[in-house]
C-alpha cells in the first residue's frame, strides 16, 4: 500500500541527449519510495553511451537515510563508471544529508579474516591441530580435575560447601519427578513387551527376572545418565560458558583463584554423588512399572517381589550403581570442560551446551560398552 | 519545525521493582531536536527510567508518551509504529554476536523495508561511515574494541532513521579521546539529522559539551532534584548534593 502511495508521489525520469543523461527526481524520498525507485534508477544509471550525468533534485521535498542512500548510490555508480555526475537544485536539507556521506568516507571495508582456508591440505592440517589441542586440553583438564578431587577428599574444608549443596539440589532432588516418570514408564513398557513375548511360552513369571536384571544392570543407570547429561551437563556448560563470556572466569584467575577448584570441583563432586542416587530411584520406579504389568496379568505382588529378589544379585545392583558413578563423573567433567572452553558471544554458549550433551552421551555409550565387556570377563 | 514542542512527555511516572520504590512520580518532557541528559549517582534509577521510556518496563503508575502515543498502553500495530520512531543503544552495545557489523545494521532494514540487498548494504555502509566504522563493516562484534562496539550500536540504532535515539551510558568505559569523539558524533547527528537524543550518563565533561538540558535523579527521594541547563545548574544550584555533583568533579577533571 505504502509503495503505491509513495510511487504516486515520488518519480524518477531520465532523458538522454547528446551523451548527457538528465535524471529528474521529484517527491519525498523515504524508505518505501527509495525501495520502489531503486531498480529504475539502477537501470537508468547503466544507460550506455553516457558522457556525463546531471541529477535535477529540485523537486525532492525530503530525503531520509534511505532516500539519501539513493542519491549516494547514483554518485557511486557514476564514480565506478568514471562519468561526471552533478546534483542540481538540491534543497539545503537534502544537500546537507548528502554531505554527511562524502565518497572517501565510504571506504571499501576490510575483508573479514577468512574463516576457513580453501586449501584442502591446510584445512586437514587445521582440523588435525585442532583435534590435537582438544585432546591435550582434555588430558590436562582431567589431570587438574583428579588433583582437585584428591585435594577435596583429603582437605574437605577447601570445598565451597554452599556451591556444592546448591548443585546437589539442582542436579539431584529436582530431577526426581522426571527420573521417576521415565523409570516407571520404561519398566512398564519393558514388562509389557516381555509379557507379549513370554505369554507364547507360558513363561510370564520370568518377566520379573527380565525387568529386574535389565533395569538394575543396564537401563536404570543408562536412563539416569542420559537425563543427567541433558539436565545437568548442559546446565554446567551453559553456566560456566556464560561466566566465561562475561569474563567472570578471567576474574577468578586474576584473583588467584583456580577456576577448577572454584567452579568445577563442586559441580563434579555433586553430580558424581547424585547420579548413583538418582539411579537407585530409577531402578525403584522401573521395578514398580514392572509390578503394575505383573499385577495386571494376574500375579500377586509378593510373587513378583520374590522373583525379582531371587533374580537380581547384589553384583547386578552394585555394578549398575558403579556404572552410574562413572557416568556422573564423565557427564559433569565433560559439561564443565565444554563450559570452560566456550568461545566468544552468545552462540558460543549454545555450542558449548550442545557439545556437552553430545560428548556426554557418546562417552556414556562407550563406557557402557566397556563395562559390558569387563563385567562379562569378571563374571559379574 | 517547532523546536519547543515536546516529543516525549513523562507524566507522574512511578517505577517499582517489586515493593521497592525506584522512581516516584516523575514529570518532565523532552523537546524535539534537543540533547536531553538524565543524570544521577549510581543506583538512582537512570537506566530504569530509560527502560521505562522505551517501553521495556511498565511503570507502576503514570504515563509516558512519545508524540501523542502512549508508550505504556499502546499495543499491536500502534506499538510497532511507535517502536520504529526511536532507536536504542544499550550499555554494552548489544550487537548480535553471530553477525558482522554490516549484517547487524542490515537486519532492521531487511525486516522493515522493501529495499533490495544492494540498497540495504549501501545504507548500512553509510550509517557505519557516519560513526567512522565504514572499513570495519565485515568484522564480527568480537573482533572490534569496546568503543567501536558502542559506535556500531549507535549506527544500528539509526538504521531506520529514528526521530529519537536513546543512549545508555554511551561514553562509560571509553578513553577520554574516544568519548570526546563520540560526543562530537552525537552533536553532529543532532544538528544534521535533527535527531532528539535522550542520554543516560554521569560523565561531567561530556554533559557540559553536549547537553541542552539535564534532569538529575536523586537516589534518596526517588524524585528529580534538578532540571535545566547544566552550566546554569553548576553555577547556581542550591541543593548541596547537586552543587557538589557539578562542581567537585569538574575541579578534579
Amino acid at each position: 500500500m505504502t509503495k503505491q502511495a509513495s510511487s504516486s508521489q515520488t518519480e524518477c525520469r531520465g532523458h538522454l541527449e547528446s551523451g548527457v543523461l538528465s535524471i529528474t527526481v521529484t517527491g519525498r524520498l523515504d524508505a518505501p519510495s527509495a525501495a520502489h525507485l531503486w531498480p529504475d534508477v539502477h537501470a537508468l544509471l547503466e544507460t550506455k553511451d553516457v558522457r556525463s550525468m546531471v541529477v535535477d533534485g529540485s523537486g525532492i521535498l525530503y530525503a531520509d537515510g534511505a532516500g539519501t542512500a539513493l542519491l549516494v548510490f547514483m554518485r557511486q555508480v557514476a564514480l565506478r563508471r568514471e562519468i561526471a555526475l552533478e546534483f542540481q537544485g538540491l534543497e539545503a536539507d537534502v544537500a546537507a544529508m548528502l554531505e554527511l556521506y562524502p565518497a572517501e568516507k565510504l571506504a571499501d571495508p576490510i575483508a573479514a579474516a577468512p574463516k576457513r582456508s580453501s586449501d584442502l591440505v591446510e584445512q586437514i592440517g587445521h582440523a588435525a591441530w585442532g583435534a590435537f589441542v582438544g585432546v591435550k586440553d582434555h588430558i590436562s583438564f582431567l589431570g587438574e580435575l583428579v588433583v582437585g578431587l584428591f585435594k577435596m577428599v583429603f582437605h574437605p574444608g577447601g570445598i565451597r560447601v554452599k556451591d556444592f549443596f546448591s548443585v546437589v539440589e539442582a542436579s539431584g532432588p529436582q530431577a526426581l519427578p522426571i527420573i521417576g516418570m521415565l523409570g516407571f514408564l520404561v519398566g512398564l513398557i519393558l514388562a509389557f513387551q516381555g509379557a507379549v513375548l513370554m505369554a507364547q511360552f507360558g513363561a510370564e513369571i520370568y518377566i520379573a527376572d527380565f525387568v529386574g536384571k535389565s533395569v538394575t544392570r543396564e537401563l536404570g543407570p543408562l536412563i539416569t545418565a542420559i537425563i543427567v547429561a541433558g539436565r545437568t551437563g548442559s546446565a554446567f556448560a551453559a553456566e560456566i560458558g556464560t561466566m566465561k563470556v562475561n569474563e567472570e572466569v578471567d576474574a577468578l584467575k586474576t584473583m588467584g583463584l583456580d577456576p577448577v577448584r572454584f567452579l568445577v570441583i563442586p559441580r563434579v563432586a555433586a553430580a558424581t554423588l547424585m547420579t548413583p542416587l538418582l539411579a537407585v530411584m530409577t531402578n525403584l520406579f522401573g521395578l514398580a512399572g514392572g509390578a503394575v504389568v505383573m499385577s495386571g496379568i494376574g500375579f500377586p505382588l509378593i510373587t513378583y517381589v520374590n522373583r525379582v529378589m531371587a533374580a537380581v544379585t547384589p553384583a547386578d545392583y552394585l555394578g549398575g550403581l558403579f556404572k552410574a558413578i562413572v557416568f556422573g563423573l564423565l557427564i559433569s567433567s565433560a559439561g564443565c570442560l565444554c563450559g570452560l572452553r566456550t568461545g566468544e558471544g552468545a552462540s558460543a554458549v549454545g555450542t558449548s551446551a550442545t557439545r556437552a550433551v553430545v560428548s556426554s552421551i557418546i562417552m556414556i555409550v562407550i563406557a557402557d560398552g566397556i563395562f559390558a565387556v569387563l563385567f562379562y570377563y569378571l563374571g559379574i | 519545525m517547532n523546536e519547543k514542542k515536546p516529543i516525549i512527555t513523562v507524566e507522574k511516572m512511578t517505577a517499582k521493582y517489586g515493593d521497592r520504590l525506584v522512581l516516584d512520580e516523575l514529570t518532565f518532557d523532552v523537546k524535539r531536536g534537543e540533547i536531553f541528559v538524565i543524570l544521577g549517582g549510581s543506583g538512582c534509577g537512570k537506566s530504569t527510567l530509560l527502560k521505562h521510556m522505551i517501553g521495556l518496563y511498565k511503570p507502576a503508575a503514570g504515563d509516558i508518551r512519545i508524540g501523542e502515543v502512549s508508550v505504556v498502553s499502546s499495543e499491536g500495530e500502534k506499538r510497532d509504529a511507535l517502536i520504529r520512531r526511536f532507536g536504542v543503544m544499550y550499555q554494552s552495545g548489544a550487537l548480535f554476536g553471530s553477525m558482522t557489523l554490516l549484517e547487524n545494521i542490515c537486519l532492521p532494514l531487511e525486516e522493515f523495508t522493501d529495499l533490495g540487498k544492494d540498497a540495504r548494504e549501501l545504507i548500512a555502509h553509510m550509517k557505519l561511515s557516519l560513526v567512522g566504522l565504514a572499513e570495519f563493516a565485515n568484522l564480527m562484534p568480537s573482533e572490534i574494541s569496546g568503543g567501536m562496539k558502542k559506535r556500531a550500536a549507535i549506527a544500528r540504532a539509526m538504521a531506520l532513521d529514528p526521530e529519537i535515539l536513546f543512549l545508555d551510558e554511551p561514553s562509560a568505559g571509553l578513553d577520554p579521546v574516544t568519548a570526546d569523539e563520540l560526543d562530537d558524533l552525537i552533536i553532529q547527528l543532532s544538528r544534521s539529522l535533527n535527531i532528539t537524543f535522550v542520554i543516560v550518563t554521569h560523565e561531567l565533561p561530556s554533559i557540559y559539551k553536549i547537553a541542552d538540558r539535564v534532569i538529575m535523579l536523586d537516589a534518596r527521594t526517588k524524585k528529580i532534584i534538578a532540571e535545566g541547563d547544566p552550566v546554569v545548574l553548576r553555577d547556581s544550584a542550591e541543593d548541596p548534593w547537586v552543587k557538589s555533583f557539578f562542581n567537585r568533579k569538574t575541579q578534579q577533571a
